[in-house]
């Protein structure tokens, strides 16, 4: 009995998160939907759910292992946010370098009724 | 219908021409800046990494010595190319410490002897945990940590032996 806790004990601390899903589905989930969102600061272009690279899989285990402990996928983020700047999140959040880029499908938007409001109106 | 209208459509080529021109012409910096530089050195506590060595903890540093913290790791290539410089600044009498990422104690032990030792501490980081919690993206980096615990420089990839003066002097700024 006490063989089979120690081995189960060792098991668990040995567990490499990097490549290994969290037993509980849910909670997984959650981690792989921020995983997904997370830039892989070493092969940059690649989410750490994509990449192979050594410190995503470190990211990775980072992301599933404060899911296990109930962290929430935003505190997560900030956290990487606060040390890595907004480059790391692939959600920018709006901010005065990113209004432009928050607003111009609503400027479009805009833009578009304004020019099919004019060409009815000169059809009639 | 007025007529100036009929030259926005090329200010706007024009203004597009001047970004992208701008940014083609700007050369490509893909390192990614630890965020904590001008901020305290976060909490942290690493196990010694070969024996007679002690291990790396953040409640050592800040104690009215500036200190370099260097990440390096056994299996990097430009880590060998830095530990000469690294050497000169010890001679220099700048006190480093180090986090050891995805390493073992012998291959440590076995580097120091081919490349030198500058380290006062080597801390074990296994898992990139302490590594990530400072912002740093990979091997070699180097945190100037000043006398009062601040992050106040960070030197990403290899020292060169033309960066060692400034570097001192860097040190000399932080106390």
């Amino acid at each position: 009995m006490s063989l089979f806790l120690a081995l189960a004990l060792s098991g668990t601390a040995v567990v490499d998160y990097g490549n290994t899903q969290l037993a509980d589905p849910r909670a997984e989930a959650q981690a792989r939907a921020l995983m997904g969102e997370l830039r892989c600061v070493v092969c940059q272009g690649q989410s750490i759910a994509d990449s192979d690279a050594d410190m995503a899989a470190d990211m990775r285990a980072l992301v599933r292992q404060r899911i296990a402990k109930g962290e929430s996928p935003a505190a997560i983020r900030r956290w990487l946010i606060e040390r890595y700047g907004d480059y790391v999140s692939y959600d920018p959040p709006l901010s005065g370098a990113t209004a432009l880029l928050w607003a111009t499908p609503l400027l479009l938007l805009v833009a578009g009724a304004w020019i099919a409001r004019g060409s009815f109106r000169r059809r009639r | 219908m007025k007529r100036w209208l009929i030259w926005v459509p090329l200010a706007g080529f024009a203004i597009l021409f001047v970004v992208v021109a701008s940014g083609l012409m700007r050369p490509s910096d893909t390192t990614v800046r630890s965020t904590l530089v001008d901020k305290p050195l976060p909490d942290f506590r690493l196990d010694p990494m070969v024996p007679g060595k002690p291990g790396v903890a953040s409640a050592g540093f800040g104690k009215g010595q500036p200190r370099l913290l260097n990440v390096f790791a056994s299996w990097c290539i430009p880590c060998i190319a830095e530990a000469p410089q690294l050497m000169a600044l010890k001679a220099k009498g700048v006190p480093i410490d180090a986090i050891a990422i995805h390493d073992k104690g012998p291959a440590i032990a076995d580097f120091l002897r081919r490349n030198g030792d500058p380290y006062a501490a080597i801390g074990d980081d296994a898992h990139s945990r302490v590594q990530m919690s400072l912002g740093s993206s990979g091997v070699p980096e180097t945190f100037l940590i000043d006398a009062r615990g601040r992050i106040v420089r960070q030197y990403i990839g290899d020292i060169r032996a033309d960066q060692v003066d400034r570097i001192v002097r860097d040190v000399a700024a932080a106390r």
